[in-house]
């Protein structure tokens, strides 16, 4: 079979910005990351690249293949025209470590301030009962592999509107899974539109378009809490019921303020 | 986070003192940290990886536990038995009863936290049946259960508060005379080392399956706790056995070896050559035939009945087998010229309705039709065995998984003796929990009555020197060309059928590919070089493979995942009685030695019942 051809950014600290060219026998079946890895084991050890499982399981190996966000490992060489370059770059939304590995930690720092699943107290766990059209419903939003493509899509994040503290689509996806479990009793409501920022979300839907679990982010997880958000705050019966029962319960970590997503993307790195 | 410089001069490590220090954060290692912290210990995780990506991610079947909720006659005597019968009754029976006896609590508390399990009609935990197992016995959720639980650990061990060391590598762990008092690694991200000054260690690094060409394991499976654990002083037992799953993908050529879950069998899933042939029919093992159906009209009552959630009196198919018998049938059935195009065989699922396909093996459905082009639903999907799970491991005490280094503890994969001779499916994540727990508990209580650790400046010198020599190298050998070879000879000579002129020969290329290693060059600097990193990895496979190869010569029989084509019958009298020991020698040689089987109290042997000796 021929070659392909790939063009792979290439950067780090005291290195120059650049694509690398390689040509890569093909194999049948083959995906953007076994060509990474021959390139690794053949012509450059030294290239950068996360990755774990190679069967789309754990979400580590996102990058930008012809400037889509991908999973390198679910990403055939089939789909491509050979005969054309395939360009892979870092995703652009994370500040770069080194070619195509980005500093993804900013997402473990926003997961901290969610309130975690919180049972309630009074009914003993013996006597949980769920049925399966229930737990079904969270088990969309569970099946996130956090790899993070949704945040890089997302043009909040991925344009550095700082002003705007937003915990993205992949955190309002665990939101969603905890609010709508069967018996989760926290209130994340004021979370949400104060510190998660829910309301800079304007439904475009590239979020959902990226995901490789086909979670249904903005019709499934963020619109849904739009909505309930939208009713604590809007939704002239439920303020008065709020102040008649004092508020809702376990509205913790409502105050907490975002860590801000660092960094720019490298190919928008201005020269000083 | 910040980056170091990128040039390779020395630099001065960090250190991070902590009470207990967790080697790993798959499920072992998030379990045993959460239980430490609990305790009360100052806990620090480190991983290679970001924190939800290690191997557990990628368990799809279920978590056994016997819970009763579909079979009500089940019970952790029943687990118990299963268990030991699997492991070919060399496993510690102190573990497998601990395990069955402990495991629904650990699920249980998997709900508590937050885990969505897949529900019964009545609104319980679901469970299904799986190879070796009487019962329907695995809580699952979907083919996804790995997902699902390490989420949930993960989401429980942020919300306490555990530090986290992401892409950050352990190379070597610093004793004293008092036994393990840290260990010294470095960032993944900057080449930084890294000294973690620690009371108690407890390495949960997973397997080893990367020593072999043909795996279901990412590359993170180095083996890096079985051989630390090695260098440091403890011992390595059952190291012979290595659990080829039977069902790995065998085409593209890229994704040879990846995983296809048991749980396609457990729902219904019929393995058969490429004549057509039902053939697992004809490698029932004779004292065990009773157990599965006779004809194939008796398998389907009991598919059916799976899918209507009813009770029957069918018997299990004859694919839920145990995995070391269905992969040694699949590779004779190939080897004896009826396999599939792509070297494997059949395995057929689409009789089944599709949206039953669909939503039981969601993952499975996605798997093949994204990276295969194949519809499950529709045909069968080819299948052949891969290297996916070892039984072996560092030996330790049942109760409180210490090794025998003080401070020193080890749970989960990197840990041996719950197994024995053969892991049944879904007894590793169950395992995990219930051991992860145990050694959390006895770190932190060890620590807690130990005072500051010492640690040894020497041994952090030498470590940190050994970290930049690869990258000082001017000339040498390409790590990447080594750890290939390493998983051809390990392929080709140590595989499920072993004969000792091979494992003769495995030990000398071993051999040579460690003096290879001794002059192994890494190319580039220190920030994020993949190439770097793998020299250590290589390092501790070279270990682990000795001591594989070693164990394998050792024991002149057959039994469970390991088969000796020169010794084919199984020696209950002699093997049966015995596990083997690797440890390191005081003029730093291999040796391998015997120990008799832990001690069986007669309450638990006579659950053994006929099935025993």
């Amino acid at each position: 079979m021929a070659d392909a051809h790939l063009r792979v950014f290439r950067g780090g600290p005291g290195e120059e910005d650049r694509f690398d060219e390689f040509d890569v026998p093909v194999e049948e079946g083959m995906v953007v990351l076994d060509a990474l890895h021959w390139i690794q084991g053949h012509v450059a050890p030294d290239l950068a690249v996360r990755w774990n499982c190679k069967a789309a399981k754990c979400g580590s190996c996102s990058a930008e293949v012809d400037g889509r966000p991908s999973l390198t490992c679910k990403t055939r060489l089939s789909d491509f025209d050979l005969d054309q370059p395939i360009t892979v770059e870092p995703m652009r939304a994370f500040p770069l470590i080194r070619d195509l590995v980005t500093d993804v930690s900013w997402n473990y720092e926003v997961n901290k301030t969610i309130a975690p699943f919180t049972p309630p107290t009074d009914v003993p766990q013996e006597d949980w009962r769920w049925q399966q059209q229930d737990i079904e419903r969270v088990q969309e939003y569970r099946k996130c592999i956090e790899c993070f493509l949704c945040q890089d899509v997302c043009h909040v994040l991925r344009n550095h509107e700082t002003a705007k503290p937003f915990m993205g689509p992949r955190f309002l996806v665990r939101t969603a899974g905890l609010e709508m479990h069967p018996i989760d009793q926290a209130d994340r409501r004021e979370y949400l539109k104060h510190s998660g920022g829910i309301g800079y979300c304007n439904i475009t839907k590239c979020c959902t378009e990226v995901c490789p679990e086909h979670i249904k982010i903005t019709d499934n997880a963020i619109i849904p809490l739009k909505e309930r958000v939208a009713d604590k705050y809007y939704d002239p019966i439920q303020w008065v019921w709020s102040k008649v029962r004092g508020g809702g319960s376990g509205s913790s970590k409502a105050g907490v303020e975002l860590p801000v997503l660092q960094g720019a993307p490298p190919a928008d790195q201005a020269p000083d | 986070m910040t980056f170091a410089s990128a040039t390779n001069a020395p630099q001065a490590p960090q250190v991070r003192p902590h009470d207990v220090l967790v080697v790993g954060a798959g499920g072992a290692g998030l379990r045993a940290a959460i239980e430490a912290k609990a305790a009360g210990a100052d806990v620090g995780l480190v991983c290679k990886s970001l924190l939800g990506k290690a191997h557990t991610v990628m368990a799809e079947g279920g978590v056994a536990a016997a819970l009763g909720h579909v079979a009500p006659t089940d019970s952790w005597q029943t687990h118990f038995r299963d268990t030991m019968v699997g492991g070919k009754l060399l496993n510690n029976p102190r573990m497998a009863e601990l395990h069955a006896t402990e495991a629904p609590d650990r699920v249980r508390e998997l709900e508590f936290w937050g885990a969505a399990f897949d529900r019964t009609t009545d609104g319980r935990i679901l469970q299904r049946p799986f190879g070796g197992h009487s019962h329907p016995r695995l809580a699952h959720v979907g083919d996804r259960t790995g997902l699902e639980m390490i989420r949930t650990l993960q989401d429980r061990a942020v919300a306490m508060g555990i530090v986290v060391y992401m892409e950050c590598t352990i190379s070597r762990l610093i004793t004293s005379g008092a036994g393990v008092s840290g260990a010294v690694g470095y960032w993944r991200t900057t080449g930084q080392p890294i000294v973690f000054p620690a009371r108690a260690v407890v390495l949960a690094t997973g397997g080893i399956g990367k020593a072999y060409e043909i795996t279901s394991n990412s590359w993170e499976y180095s083996g890096d706790g079985q051989a630390l654990a090695y260098e440091a002083g403890a011992e390595l037992i059952d190291m012979e056995f290595v659990q080829f799953h039977p069902t790995g993908m065998v085409w593209p050529p890229g994704v040879r070896g990846l995983l296809v879950t048991e749980a396609v069998r457990g729902e219904g899933g019929i393995l058969r050559n490429n004549d057509g042939k039902r053939f697992m029919w004809d490698y029932l093992p004779e004292d065990r035939r009773e157990e599965y159906a006779a004809t194939d009209e008796e398998a389907a009552t009991w598919v059916s009945a799976l899918s209507e959630s009813k009770q029957t009196d069918a018997r299990r198919p004859p694919e839920l087998s145990t995995r070391d018998n269905v992969a040694r049938a699949i590779y004779t059935e190939v080897r004896e010229g009826r396999g599939s195009p792509h070297g494997g065989v059949f395995l057929d699922i689409s009789y089944l309705p599709p949206e039953t396909v669909r939503r039981k093996l969601p993952s499975m459905y996605e798997q093949f039709k994204e990276l295969a082009d194949v519809d499950i639903t529709t045909g069968p999907m080819e299948v052949g065995p891969t290297t996916h799970y070892v039984m072996g491991g560092i030996r330790v005490d049942a109760e409180t998984g210490a090794t025998r280094v003080a401070g020193l503890f080890a749970a989960g994969e990197v840990a041996g003796g719950m197994h024995g001779a053969n892991r049944l499916g879904g007894n590793s994540l169950s395992d995990l929990l219930v051991f992860g727990a145990r050694t959390g508990a006895a770190a932190a209580a060890h620590a807690a009555a130990n005072g500051e650790a010492y640690v040894d400046p020497v041994q952090v010198r030498r470590a940190t020197a050994d970290l930049v020599a690869p990258l000082e190298r001017t000339d040498g050998e390409d790590p990447y060309a080594i750890a290939r070879d390493l998983q051809d000879t390990m392929q080709r000579l140590v595989g499920i059928f072993r004969v000792e002129s091979d494992l003769d020969e495995a030990l000398v290329q071993l051999a040579a590919l460690r003096e290879r290693w001794r002059s192994v060059r890494a190319i580039g600097d220190r920030t994020y070089n993949p190439g770097w990193h793998l020299v250590f990895e290589v390092d501790h496979l070279l270990t682990i493979s000795e001591a594989i190869t070693r164990s394998a010569r050792w024991r002149t029989e057959s039994r469970g995942a390991h088969s000796r084509l020169d010794f084919p019958g199984t020696d209950d009298e002699g093997w049966g009685r015995v596990n083997t020991l690797i440890v390191r020698g005081d003029d730093g040689t291999m040796t391998v030695s015997l120990m008799s089987l832990p001690d069986m109290t007669p309450e638990l042997r006579a659950l053994l019942g006929s099935s025993g000796h």
